[in-house]
């Protein structure tokens, strides 16, 4: 175990300074550049860029910039945000906690699938697993932002309201603000649970230790709670890390679409600014996210289920 | 009996078995259809299965119908996906919701909907398809390799498949797109090029689960090189798994281009795509719902053809179905 996680860390490592590397050349490499859209405008004069590009270290060497940025990447030091003029992880901290939130109530409704599926299952071929399949196959389909704007313009034309930015109010107003962006971030995560666990729950049911189970007498809900759930639910700890990176970038869509003033909807207005330093920094800190929620699934599925052993 | 009716049906039944030699004869239904291979077995099951059938004509008439865009909107509509209408009295139709004149309405520029539904299905139809060819090609190339030499190869392919599936996929696809400004086919080709590992990861468990079978070694025993098993030996083996993988490849392409060109990343404007005509609405759904709607229509139906084909695929070739 001890060696599994080192190793995994080292990888880590490597795989975050590639990526970073790469974003910062191209970031350095393509023409037009972040000063680009100020050179646009007509009363900057050519000193004043000049001036910009200095205070920015844009004029550096590109091998010199690059040490400097990844020396100071490292000390989470990503430089000045251009269109914020503070340091990136500043503005981050202020817009990371409502996507937290976001993301927290959005995997809560996922877990949602995970009693879908064991319905589906324990019903296999019968009613309610033909529509829980339908349900997962027409999901899948959709583009889950789009039902969102459907139910924005739903909600805008029948009560005249719809869920807009974060709410100030109370616990209720909260609640009224995040269920449906929630919902629409989660559902991808709800499909994901339902037919994972469904699966998980029928190869468990065809085992020897079940047959056993039942055919010493237990109750079938003894069975179910103790031989079947407990065996079927212990690989679903690992889709806690695959679905970190989902919530991630679905996030944004789902932010943009709600304005909700988190750290997706940050990333799509420096996308668009094009403020640099503010992108590498939130696609850093999403990568790092990404990365620890996959090894933290791997950890859990090891000590999750004995049988599974590190080397 | 049969031998009464047999000058009538004669003709008939020679007529089918020139048509499909995996038809099988009504008397015995098992011997064709196990004595066919993988495909003629797929190809059976497949004309039994409605759903996939219904799939099918539903995306080759949404197909049809875009590629046909320039012609019906020509001589059928009378409209140009980048002009101003003007209605029956004159005037610029800026937001007419839907009407007899404008079947799906006009937006604030005053271009018909349907037109622009239709050209727009045009791009979002072959990013979905360019994405799909380029990452079954690269795909299944390096899983392949990956499957079938194993070592640092292997190493390589995995070290790259690790690196996609840990990253934020969308963060990446909106840092490129801001960095490279791309047209329809370089988006295409970025999508492909994060698509792939996926696939790559799918082929390679196969390969390696079919590389230590007999018929490869009896290949390699004589004498066979390695080029010459992978084309003509594995591939064959794997096709089936391909294809199925490429079907899902050109859904998540279809839904990632629209999301991407929703949050204006994607297709750039005045060029439409059904993502970006989403994002056109969403700024003025209030005094144009019907904006809305069209747009996710088609890429629901359209993504909701194709996956339900990869599924009918991927159930035809998998043996243990009946």
């Amino acid at each position: 175990m001890r060696n599994f996680l080192i190793r995994r860390l080292i990888q880590s490592a490597i795989l975050l300074l590639v990526l970073m590397s790469f974003t910062f050349a191209l970031t350095r490499l393509t023409p037009g550049g972040p000063e680009a859209a100020l050179a646009e405008a007509p009363n900057v004069q050519p000193a004043e860029l000049e001036r910009i590009r200095e205070r920015f270290g844009l004029n550096d060497p590109l091998p010199v910039a690059y040490v400097k940025w990844v020396t100071n990447a490292l000390r989470l030091d990503f430089g000045r945000s251009y269109h914020y003029l503070r340091p990136p992880f500043d503005v981050i901290s202020e817009r990371i906690w409502p996507t937290i939130q976001l993301a927290l109530v959005a995997y809560a409704i996922a877990l949602v699938g995970i009693l879908l599926g064991v319905v589906a299952a324990y019903n296999r071929g019968k009613m309610p697993d033909l529509l829980i399949r339908v349900f997962t196959v027409v999901a899948d389909a959709t583009p889950n932002w789009w039902v969102g704007l459907v139910i924005i313009v739903f909600l805008a034309s029948t009560v005249g309201w719809f869920p807009q930015g974060q709410g100030r109010g109370g616990a209720w107003e909260w609640f009224q603000h995040i269920i449906v962006p929630a919902a629409i971030l989660g559902l991808g995560g709800v499909i994901v649970y339902t037919r994972f666990v469904r699966s998980q729950v029928l190869e468990v049911l065809s085992q020897d230790h079940v047959r056993t189970a039942r055919a010493k007498g237990l109750q079938e809900t003894f069975v179910a709670r103790w031989h079947v759930l407990r065996n079927a639910l212990i690989p679903v700890v690992t889709l806690f890390g695959s679905f970190l990176p989902f919530l991630i970038s679905g996030a944004a869509i789902t932010e943009s679409i709600f304005n909700w003033p988190g750290m997706g909807r940050l990333f799509l207005e420096a996308a668009t600014t094009r403020d640099y330093p503010l992108l590498l920094a939130i696609l850093t800190l999403g990568t790092v996210a990404t990365m620890a929620g996959t090894l933290l699934a791997d950890i859990l599925y090891g000590t999750a289920d004995p049988r599974i052993r590190y080397s | 009996m049969a031998r009464a009716g047999e000058g009538v049906a004669a003709p008939k039944r020679a007529d089918r078995h020139t048509i499909s030699t995996a038809l099988p004869a009504r008397a015995e239904p098992q011997r064709n259809y196990a004595a066919s291979g993988t495909f003629a077995r797929a190809w059976y099951k497949l004309q039994r299965d409605p759903i996939t059938i219904v799939a099918s004509i539903g995306l080759v008439a949404i197909i049809a119908v875009t590629l046909l865009a320039p012609y019906i909107a020509e001589n059928i509509l009378h409209t140009n996906p980048d002009q101003m209408m003007r209605a029956a009295d004159g005037r610029f139709a800026i937001l007419r919701p839907p009407s007899s004149e404008f079947l799906l309405g006009t937006d604030d520029l005053g271009r018909d909907a349907l037109t622009r539904l239709l050209y727009a299905g045009r791009v979002s139809l072959a990013i979905g398809f360019m994405v799909a060819f380029i990452s079954i090609v690269l795909g299944t190339t390096a899983g392949m390799l990956a499957g079938y030499f194993g070592k640092w190869i292997d190493d390589v392919v995995n070290a790259i498949i690790q690196f996609v599936f840990n990253v934020p996929f969308l963060f990446v696809l909106i840092f490129l797109s801001v960095i490279l400004r791309p047209d329809v086919i370089s988006l295409a080709l970025i999508i492909g090029l994060f698509g792939w590992p996926g696939t790559a990861r799918q082929i390679r468990g196969v390969v390696m689960s079919v590389r230590h079978l007999d018929y490869v070694l009896a290949a390699q025993v004589l004498g066979a090189t390695n080029q010459r098993i992978m084309t003509r030996h594995l591939l064959p083996n794997v096709a089936n798994i391909v294809l199925v993988v490429a079907g899902f490849d050109v859904a998540g392409a279809i839904l990632g281009e629209s999301a991407l060109s929703f949050l204006g990343f994607g297709v750039q404007v005045p060029q439409a795509s059904w993502g970006n005509m989403l994002s056109g609405a969403q700024d003025m759904f209030r005094r144009a719902p019907w904006l809305v709607y069209p747009p996710g229509v088609m890429i629901f139906i359209t993504v909701l053809c194709v996956v339900l084909i990869a599924d009918g695929l991927r159930d035809a070739f998998d043996p243990r179905v009946r």
